[in-house]
């Protein structure tokens, strides 16, 4: 355990921000510019693997960029939750560069050149947020995101996507105003916003200040779309797929319940959250968002909104997880953020991909399907399973972990959400599966020139798919050790 | 004595003569005009900056005119306070004569350039002795100088609205003048003196009379005035919408920011802390009033249908932003007040000066003409973006580093409320701002415009010479948010300072 000092975090965060300036100046030349991303994209992953090895032994990477402002600087540090984080970004940044270049190729969209730009900067910005060694840092990287979003979720430029978009940036700027005052309300109270395992507010401050205090960082938090402030969500899935994936998965929302985590294990503390009863507020909001917006995915017949209403659903499973307040509990919300991202941006990844060679929106349009696409279809099932908590995929770890910190923490209550929320899910996944793969069509010359998608497409989507089954073989490697050594930080216990 | 003991003096007696070498020349010449004008300029922002490390390493320096001590004398002061303010200003100024040139040949008449220079000079000059005097007579006399250069050149616009715009402003502009200048006579009668460093000594004596409460109030209203404080604004919109472009920057960045510079260096160091909390408790209704400016100001810039008059009034706000530091009064809400000051210098003038370059273009400022600009002119919406965005507050801009320490004052002096209004106001900010760049970038150039006339979009980007400067004030927004430790460098001490400290 020990601190390694070096500028080798900035430069993960630099490559993608250096490439963003290539991507502008080699706009015209298209392969080029894709080149630009594909390199920078591969090159972000590796450094971000260089680092692993020395996360997994404990070691924090610190580097400090620059004095900033009284309550922080400007620094940055790698620690095993946040390489969560930044593994899943970095690796699922670089399936849905292909996937997007694919993706927009094959649909002939316009302004490419500004689509992949924002695209690096946003990567940047999540990596930053990941690697922050303080509020203040966060804060700033997380501003970034939500700016830079902006013009890839209107990229459309239709008036209903200048609606959407408008719709975000309200959300998402009145968040970061009340994440401010959160994190200057923290530098008030305690003097510092520097990030300590099992939290630094303990003491500083009356009951109820901290209880606004967690309230504020909830509604700061708003990335993580729990119900009633989700409406950003669905609206912004006027996007191009690639940027639903991006939002869902690689960086938008898990940055959010990435930041709840943080709040939960890194500010307040477990123990501290017992004492204010946070526990119970955390636990209410999770299970209402986790039910209604299961109903929610139920009446929608359009598959990305489908999908949006699930991711709202799932991410809190997250903010459940943490409202256990156990180690278990823990475990499960911190193992559900790289599970979920990965089963979760195959569906989009399919969704996109039948958008691309069936122009189909609709489920009730997508009847047979499968036929003409047999992988595709296969990967979107089986996805789903995983987001339902079936064997062989990912989701059943962190469902697990979950059943068992409701179990250990006393509240059969939320055992009883888990178990709802499940058949939810099969009740508006399974139809999806059934009219893809076993109907057929009403009208057989729809489909007639229906064919799998592009390579670039179809191969993330497979490895997505892929990865979800390794992970439910190989848990441990590497997302359950980095958790393990997470958790053993933020409840001081001393690792074997 | 060397020559760098008389830099003081030479920063304001060169540009006089310069004026009068610029009428000279241009009347043998137009084309001599602007590099007067530039190298004076140059000169005097790389003077003002070693000043600047000057003071900063070795203290106050006191420059006494003619050798004649104070009080008998006129004495120039440079403090880390008016230091900073010199730069910033010269900074802007130096930025706005090299985009002077172009604008002006396309909006002024041609038998007026000469006189545009000349009077530009007279401004900047009048400015500078502002900021650098230590006699508060002297800066009345330059506050004259600086404003009737103002009156002028805002009238100089081919624009039939720019001498209404003019008019408006010199009445109330005298007004304001007469005011200061009833102040400052009562302030002698009750003193017997006009250095500044002097009445701070004196004038604690006296704070219980009448005189001395009128003084400050006629003082107080003036400046009011002249820096556009909410509800006392009406002039600045109609001033800053109808001027030539290079003046509308100058004015909205130099100029405003030289009045709410003297407004402090009254308030702070004239009367001190101990007399506007604890004699004439003045703060709070500043505080009160400078959120209805942040508020109001904004509210009527999201109202507004032309570029130029939208800027004008996000700067009735953004005027709000430094008033409010003064009403906070301690050192962290006054940091972030002097870092707006430069902050919003910074990016106001960058942002006037993409309204000038799409002037210089389309001949317009009407948001509605400007659907799918950036598409011709990427790189004036780009900086537009990227000031606006400072504007926003989004970090890590200076705007939102100015902002931060406001809103961390505010919460170390338990105003809580008052806190919730500046991030109301930067909420705001985004709408206004955010009008233009949906327009920008994701308007139709073709599309249904109900009008019979096809709009006349520009074509391509303005001249180099406009361009430069622009572009460099956007990355100045950044560089100044990323770098803040060096500005604080700066703006600590000047905080100190003004608190009455070292």
């Amino acid at each position: 355990m020990a601190d390694i000092n070096g500028i080798f975090p900035a430069v993960v965060i630099a490559i993608p921000l250096l490439a963003s300036v290539l991507i502008l100046a080699t706009g015209r030349y298209e392969n080029l510019r894709e080149g630009v991303t594909i390199t920078a994209a591969s090159a972000m992953l590796g450094a971000v693997l260089l680092m692993l090895p020395g996360v997994l032994a404990g070691n924090r990477f610190t580097f400090t960029l620059l004095p900033m402002v009284p309550g922080g600087d400007f620094a940055l540090k790698v620690d095993a939750f946040g390489m969560v984080f930044a593994l899943v970004a970095a690796s699922l940044f670089l399936l849905n560069s292909f996937y997007a270049i694919g993706y927009m190729r094959a649909l002939k969209e316009h302004a490419q050149t500004r689509f992949f730009f924002c695209l690096a900067v946003a990567i940047a910005a999540a990596i930053g947020i990941a690697f922050s060694a303080n509020l203040l840092t966060l804060f700033v990287f997380y501003e970034i995101l939500t700016i830079i979003t902006y013009p890839l979720v209107v990229h459309v430029e239709t008036p209903e996507a200048m609606k959407a978009g408008r719709k975000y940036l309200a959300y998402l700027l009145i968040g970061g105003i009340f994440l401010l005052a959160a994190v200057i309300l923290t530098y008030i109270l305690t003097g510092t916003t520097d990030f300590v395992a099992g939290g630094f507010l303990a003491g500083s401050g009356s009951a109820l200040t901290l209880q606004i205090l967690f309230l504020l960082f909830m509604v700061g938090f708003v990335k993580a779309a729990w119900m009633p402030l989700h409406g950003w969500l669905p609206a912004a899935m006027v996007a191009p797929t690639p940027v639903s994936a991006f939002l869902h998965a690689v960086a938008v929302v898990t940055a959010g319940v990435f930041g709840i985590v943080r709040i939960a294990g890194w500010v307040f503390g477990m123990d501290l959250m017992a004492m204010l009863g946070l526990g119970t507020f955390l636990a209410i909001i999770a299970s209402f968002t986790i039910i209604v917006a299961s109903l929610f995915a139920l009446a929608e017949d359009n598959l990305k909104r489908r999908l949006a209403y699930s991711t709202v659903s799932q991410l809190s499973y997250i903010l459940l997880g943490v409202s256990m307040l156990s180690i278990a509990g823990m475990t499960g919300a911190m193992a559900h953020i790289p599970i979920h991202a990965f089963l979760k941006i195959t569906l989009f990844f399919v969704a996109g991909a039948v958008i691309v060679s069936a122009g189909k929106e609709r489920i009730s349009e997508m009847k047979g399907i499968g036929r003409k696409m047999p992988v595709t279809a296969v990967m979107f099932a089986a996805a789903a399973i995983g987001i339902c908590g079936l064997p062989p995929l990912a989701g059943i770890i962190s469902k697990i972990y979950l059943a068992l910190g409701a179990v250990e923490g006393g509240v059969p209550f939320l055992l009883l959400v888990i178990i709802i929320s499940a058949v939810l899910n099969a009740a508006y996944f399974f139809p999806i599966i059934y009219t893809m793969l076993f109907e057929t069509p009403d009208d057989p010359k729809v489909l007639a020139s229906v064919s799998e998608p592009p390579l670039t497409m179809l191969i993330p989507i497979v490895l997505t798919a892929g990865v979800s089954v390794l992970i439910f073989f190989f848990p441990s490697m590497p997302f359950m050790d980095l958790i393990e050594i997470a958790i053993a930080e933020i409840t001081h216990q001393v690792l074997p | 004595m060397t020559i760098i003991n008389h830099v003081p003096v030479l920063l304001v007696a060169i540009p006089i003569i310069a004026s009068l070498l610029i009428l000279a020349a241009g009347w043998y010449d137009r084309r001599f005009c602007y590099p007067i004008a530039l190298i004076t300029i140059l000169s005097q922002f790389v003077a003002s900056i070693a000043i600047l490390l000057q003071v900063l390493d070795g203290g106050t320096i006191h420059y006494h005119l003619g050798n004649w001590a104070p009080p008998l004398g006129i004495e120039l002061v440079i403090d880390s306070f008016n230091g900073f303010i010199l730069v910033a200003i010269l900074l802007l100024a130096a930025a706005t004569i090299i985009y002077a040139r172009r604008s002006v040949e396309k909006e002024i008449a041609p038998d007026k350039i000469v006189s545009f220079y000349v009077l530009f000079q007279l401004l900047v000059t009048g400015l500078v002795g502002m900021t650098i005097t230590g006699d508060i007579f002297n800066l009345y006399v330059f506050l004259e100088i600086s404003s009737i250069a103002a009156y002028t050149l805002i009238a100089s616009s081919r624009k039939p609205h720019s001498y209404v715009a003019s008019f408006n402003y010199l009445i109330l502009g005298s007004i304001a003048a007469g005011f200061i200048l009833l102040g400052i006579g009562n302030l002698y009668v009750a003193t017997g003196t006009l250095n500044m460093a002097e009445l701070a000594v004196m004038l604690p004596a006296s704070y219980h009379l009448a005189t001395i409460h009128s003084a400050f109030l006629f003082l107080m209203i003036g400046f009011s005035i002249k820096v556009a404080f909410f509800p006392l604004h009406l002039w600045l919109p109609d001033a800053y919408a109808e001027s030539p472009s290079a003046v509308t920057v100058l004015i909205s960045t130099v100029m405003a920011k030289v009045s709410v510079y003297a407004l402090f260096r009254i308030l702070f160091t004239v009367f001190t802390t101990a007399y506007i909390i604890d004699s004439f408790p003045v703060t709070g209704f500043i505080l009160l009033m400078s959120t209805v400016a942040i508020v109001a100001g904004a509210v009527l810039a999201i109202a507004q249908e032309d570029l130029k008059r939208m800027l004008a009034y996000s700067s009735v706000s953004q005027i709000g932003y430094i008033m409010f530091a003064l009403g906070v009064a301690n050192e962290i809400a006054l940091e972030g007040g002097l870092l707006h000051i430069l902050g919003h210098a910074v990016m106001k003038g960058c942002l006037f000066m993409v309204a000038g370059m799409i002037i210089y273009r389309m001949g317009t400022s009407r948001l509605s003409d400007m659907k799918g600009l950036s598409k011709t002119m990427p790189i004036s919406c780009a900086a537009f973006a990227l000031a606006g965005a400072s504007m926003i507050g989004i970090p890590p801009t200076i705007g939102f580093m100015s902002k931060y320490y406001l809103v961390l004052g505010a919460f170390e002096a338990g105003l809580w409320p008052y806190a919730a209004v500046l991030l109301i106001g930067s909420l705001l900010a985004a709408i206004y701002i955010w009008r233009f760049i949906e327009i920008a970038y994701f308007g139709d150039p073709h599309g249904a415009d109900h009008n019979e006339e096809q709009t006349q979009t520009a074509e391509r980007e303005g001249p180099l010479s406009m361009l430069a400067p622009m572009v460099g004030l956007a990355i100045l927004c950044l560089l100044f948010g990323i770098f803040v430790e060096v500005l604080m460098q700066a703006v600590g001490p000047a905080a100190l300072l003004l608190l009455g400290g070292a």
